[in-house]
């Protein structure tokens, strides 16, 4: 009995000391429990995602999906992908919640409650097209430091909320105003108070959008947490990053805005290309705006096998940042030859467009299927990598899979 | 009064024997808590007695970083405001690494790592070096299955 007792004491003093801080009543904590407190956390159940979605960053919180499970046409949050540059919120009081608006060239300083932004402001609901600003990192090579995404930071969920513009209106602000720039709730992963892990922004441009929404709901529901509960700015076919979550006060700027992540590499490409590897200065590097043209073939997913003589339905989405997809072409032939797929409209601006097509193989063997999706400018995406870039943004590369006729 | 003292004489037998009885059943009760309680508490003894750091297969359990000469100072240094996660789905040269250091010096808080900078720099160009990748790599890892 004393030696369990023991056992079980120290065993207490242990997960204490790990706690930091006593386990009150832990003598009546079951044999074998592990306490919440120490429990490694599921994302899967934490963040309500499948359990096919990839982890790749477990602190800060970073996941993606795969191409076979963004077949859906809105994205539903379990496919979603999670980009967090800090520390996700903890207690967020809904009721208490404001908004701020300030910087040199706002009217007045002004605060907002969200029962207020939800009742005083008009809602609008798009479906918008977020792709995370590093989506298909992973390839570069060199390779660029970073979360090692592959192809599935991309989302298009339909977001409700009120229009940017009308708040910026509401407010009003000078003729001098050049840039928005936001600030969230989340906490740098230093856990200084003084940092914020990121606070980008837009151009006015952008910022007075009919599409740019100061959202309060995704897929007809509350946010989820880990996508920016209870607001969120949603600024589709930009990179994702310029859609801040948690937001908390937006800084009407005379200026570019210089939060944390708007400077030095982060979110910023060369404006004239270079050689991989190359160094490149500071004053050469150019804040990306809107998302190249790119694609990706959500069915079948890649590996299938079927009979000779059988046909292949494939299908996929399509997006362009700030344009809209032309021309949706396939080609099982390596690039050499290519035939177009049928392509829907967009439901809205700035939403990403199904294509689909019907494949006939001509013998047995070996396939890769890929898609090349072409904007209406008349760019289309490349086969190989796009030009390097020192933190490996904005790969269109043209997705592609394995087939094989047996 | 014999009836009493032999009544009491008896009663000194049975106390007796009941303490014996008593006795051999406790030395039992422990044994028998000795051998079950050994195994009820092993999700205890698995908290007391797993190292932290212990290494399976050349990985650093807790992290899944891999152990190598310099594995101690990058987890102190390194694993403490983000996750090993991202050091280890990073490829880099000596000069990048060295280079990131120098931003999450400059913009995250890293402190000056002192004379642990070029232990941790060389763990990482030596077990985390960049691979030649090309313009565009083969499709890899693929898993074959019947489309119906």
């Amino acid at each position: 009995m004393q030696r369990r007792n023991f056992v079980k004491k120290s065993a207490l003093a242990y997960l204490a000391g790990i706690l930091g801080a006593d386990i009150v009543y832990g003598a009546k904590m079951p044999m074998g429990y592990v306490p919440l407190g120490l429990q490694e956390p599921d994302p899967f159940t934490l963040f309500d995602k499948s359990k096919e979605m990839v982890v790749l960053n477990d602190r800060p919180w970073n996941m993606e999906a795969q191409a076979h499970l963004l077949d859906d046409a809105v994205t539903p949050n379990q496919y979603m992908f999670i980009r967090n540059n800090g520390i996700i919120p903890e207690d967020i009081d809904v009721d208490n919640w404001t908004l701020t608006l300030d910087g040199e060239s706002v009217k007045e300083r002004k605060s907002y409650t969200i029962q207020q932004l939800r009742t005083e402001f008009k809602p609008y609901t798009y479906q918008l097209t977020l792709e995370c600003g590093g989506n298909g990192r992973s390839e570069f090579d060199p390779p660029a430091k970073g979360n090692q995404w592959t192809i599935g930071a991309v989302s298009c969920a339909r977001w409700t909320g009120l229009r940017l513009r009308d708040l910026l209106e509401d407010v009003g602000f000078n003729d001098d105003a050049v840039y928005i720039g936001y600030h969230g709730a989340d906490v740098h992963l230093s856990r200084n108070p003084d940092k914020e892990p990121i606070s980008r922004g837009m151009p006015m441009a952008k910022a007075l959008q009919d599409e740019t929404l100061l959202a309060y709901n995704m897929n007809g529901e509350d946010i989820p947490l880990a996508h920016g509960f209870p607001l969120r700015l949603v600024a589709g076919g930009w990179p994702a990053s310029v859609s801040g979550k948690w937001i908390n006060r937006i800084s009407i700027r005379n200026q570019v805005h210089d939060g944390a992540k708007m400077e030095g590499s982060s979110y910023r490409v060369p404006c004239h290309s270079v050689a991989p590897g190359e160094k490149v200065a500071d004053e050469d590097m150019c804040i990306i705006e809107s998302m190249p043209v790119k694609s990706l073939i959500t069915y079948p997913k890649s590996g299938a096998m079927i009979s000779e003589g059988e046909k292949m339905n494939i299908r996929g989405h399509a997006w362009a940042g700030e344009l809209e997809v032309d021309k949706l072409d396939y080609s099982i032939d390596f690039g050499a030859t290519w035939r177009p797929c049928s392509l829907q409209k967009p439901n809205n601006r700035l939403a990403w467009q199904q294509f689909s097509a019907s494949i006939d193989f001509p013998k047995k063997g070996y396939y890769e299927v890929w898609a090349r999706a072409t904007d209406s400018r008349g760019i289309a995406q490349p086969m190989v990598l796009p030009g390097w870039n020192p933190k490996g943004y904005l790969n269109n590369a043209c997705h592609r899979i394995a087939v094989k006729i047996v | 009064m014999p009836d009493h003292k032999s009544f009491w004489k008896n009663s000194r037998k049975a106390y007796r024997f009941l303490i014996v009885l008593c006795g051999v059943a406790f030395i039992a009760a422990i044994l028998v808590f000795y051998i079950k309680g050994d195994k009820v508490d092993d999700n205890y003894e698995d908290v007391v007695e797993k190292d932290p750091n212990r290494i399976e297969n050349g990985i650093h359990v807790r992290t899944g970083l891999i152990d190598a000469p310099g594995l101690t100072e990058t987890v102190n240094n390194c694993t403490t405001c983000h996750s090993a996660k991202l050091v280890i789905q990073n490829r880099m040269s000596k000069a990048r690494w060295q280079a990131t250091i120098r931003w999450m010096q400059e913009t995250q808080n890293l402190w000056d790592l002192g004379d642990q900078e070029d232990i941790i720099v060389n763990y990482l160009v030596t077990n985390y070096p960049p691979q030649k990748k090309g313009r565009r790599q083969s499709l890899s890892d693929v898993e074959w299955y019947t489309l119906k």
